[in-house]
């Protein structure tokens, strides 16, 4: 069953058509990466599928919940608060520039939410936080603050935050962009090992080797269109498109 | 000696009257930053609305109130009552000056506050409504600890402004620190009490930056 169901997604900003009729669905333990050329659309669309922008038209469905559907008029018809509190519980975003809580040590930025927005018991919610800071490798970084670690902990804090909650689908923008170059390695092991445990994710990325090798299936958006979908092999090493083709020659040549 | 002795007594009695101004001085003090620190707070959330009718009447009372002097504010207030309703004016001279400037510094303090607000970059909000924070929640566990930290070093200025403005309560009459030590000056024709006078407005001053200090230290333990 699919976690995410995207359907004829439509989005404008003024006169700016970002997003035309969109339609893709996520399953369960899939891993989808998103690509193409900046101003596509990319982060606008996971914007939308995580309530921080709204669609104009369209549906947006997280397993059994409808986050947004298209009313009789065609406008969009969003759900009220408390399934969108209830949908919100089922993804995680994980940001380009980690948006850490400067204020709260690393714990608190991991226990901040469970405790105050589901009601997590602060012993349950620090034990969570202590094995999901374990598992990426910052055991020792608890009563750090954010200001304290380098770029690749912070992001590396950041998914731990973003998972805290046991989301259901984990979106990345872009989550290695605002990294110096030695840092990327890290968070992208810190990823293939999510997928290998088969988190569900959709990844906004510019890393075409993740692409390549971690994700089952590739999507490529063009002016708010999504151009070509399928296996990463064949659309990154025998893309169809002529739109595809060029984007990844100009990647290439970087 | 016997000289020496009398003009001790007098410096005492002098003395006693100043730190008795010096009291109504810091009641004035307290007592708008009790009612002016809360008050800036919908000022500048009022300042910053969306919605044009609540926007655009704050952002008049803001600049009428910091477009004027305080001491014209201070006579308005205390005769506005007994000029628009004829109501008779005994012992309004202290409410009037508290409520004078507890509004004034609450304008004051809202562009301060205003100025913090607008400082938290968008992805603060943005991840906290992800994680599925309250609006509630996300101002006063996120936005509000970040913007206590920003705006200490113009606050503190401001606070340390509202020290000497105390002085201004003379106007309509109220017997704080500095008409105290004037009516003592032109009495004895001396600088004495000035100078005195002086001296206790300095020790407010180094109180009020020590606590600032010590809040910068406080909340130092993040960048
Ligand atoms: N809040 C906004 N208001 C107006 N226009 C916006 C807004 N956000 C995005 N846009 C516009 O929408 C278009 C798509 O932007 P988006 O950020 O989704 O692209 P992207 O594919 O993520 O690009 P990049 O690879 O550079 O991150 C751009 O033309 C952008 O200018
Ligand atoms: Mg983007």
């Amino acid at each position: 069953m699919a976690v995410l169901e995207v359907l004829n997604a439509r989005k404008a900003f003024g006169e700016n058509e970002v997003l035309k009729d969109i339609s893709f669905s996520v399953d369960k333990g899939e891993v989808v990466a998103v690509i193409g050329p900046s101003g596509s659309g990319k982060s606008t669309l996971l914007r939308c599928c995580t309530i921080l922008e709204r669609l104009d038209a369209g549906c947006i469905r997280y397993s059994e919940d409808t986050l947004v559907e298209t009313s009789a008029d065609g406008s969009a018809l969003y759900a009220d608060k408390t399934t969108m509190k209830r949908i919100r519980r089922r993804f995680g975003l994980v940001f380009q520039s980690f948006n850490l809580f400067p204020h709260l040590s690393v714990m608190d930025n991991l226990t901040e939410a469970p405790i105050h927005v589901a009601g997590v018991d602060k012993e349950a919610a620090k034990k969570k936080a202590v094995e999901l800071l374990a598992k990426m490798g910052l055991s020792d970084k608890a009563n750090a603050y954010p200001f304290e670690l380098s770029g690749g902990q912070q992001q590396r804090v950041a998914i731990a935050r973003a998972m805290a909650l046991d989301p259901e689908i984990l979106f990345f923008d872009e989550p290695t962009s605002a990294l110096d170059p030695e840092l990327t390695g890290e968070i992208l092991k810190v990823m293939r090992e999510l997928a290998q445990e088969h988190m569900t994710m959709v990844v906004v990325t510019h890393e075409m080797s993740f692409a390549r090798n971690v994700a089952d299936r590739v999507i490529f958006m063009d002016k708010g269109v999504i151009v070509e979908q399928g296996d990463p092999r064949d659309v990154i090493d025998h893309p169809e498109n002529e739109r595809t083709k060029l984007f990844l020659q100009k990647i290439s040549e970087k | 000696m016997d000289g020496f002795l009398a003009w001790l007594q007098d410096f005492g009695s002098l003395f006693g009257q100043l730190a008795e101004g010096f009291g109504t001085t810091v009641l004035i003090f307290l007592l708008t930053l009790v009612f002016a620190l809360p008050l800036g707070m919908p000022l500048a959330l009022g300042r910053m609305s969306k919605c044009v009718w609540i926007r655009k009447p704050v952002e008049i009372l803001l600049l009428i109130v910091r477009g004027t002097p305080l001491m014209l504010q201070i006579i308005f207030v205390y005769f506005g009552p007994y000029f628009l309703f004829g109501i008779p004016l005994s012992g309004y001279r202290f409410p009037a000056t508290i409520i004078a400037f507890s509004i004034n510094y609450a304008c004051y303090f809202a562009e301060i506050y205003r100025g913090g607000l607008e400082s938290i970059p968008v992805g603060q909000h943005e991840a906290a409504q992800v994680l599925g924070f309250s609006k509630k929640q996300t101002f006063f566990r996120i936005v509000l600890p970040q913007v206590c930290k920003r705006i200490l070093p113009p606050m503190s200025n401001e606070v340390i402004t509202l020290i000497k403005d105390t002085a201004l309560a003379q106007t309509v009459a109220v017997m704080e620190l500095f008409r105290v030590a004037n009516a003592a000056a032109n009495a004895r024709t001396s600088l004495m009490p000035i100078v005195l006078a002086g001296v206790f407005y300095l020790f407010g001053s180094f109180v009020i930056t020590r606590v600032f200090n010590f809040a910068e230290r406080k909340l130092g333990y993040y960048r």
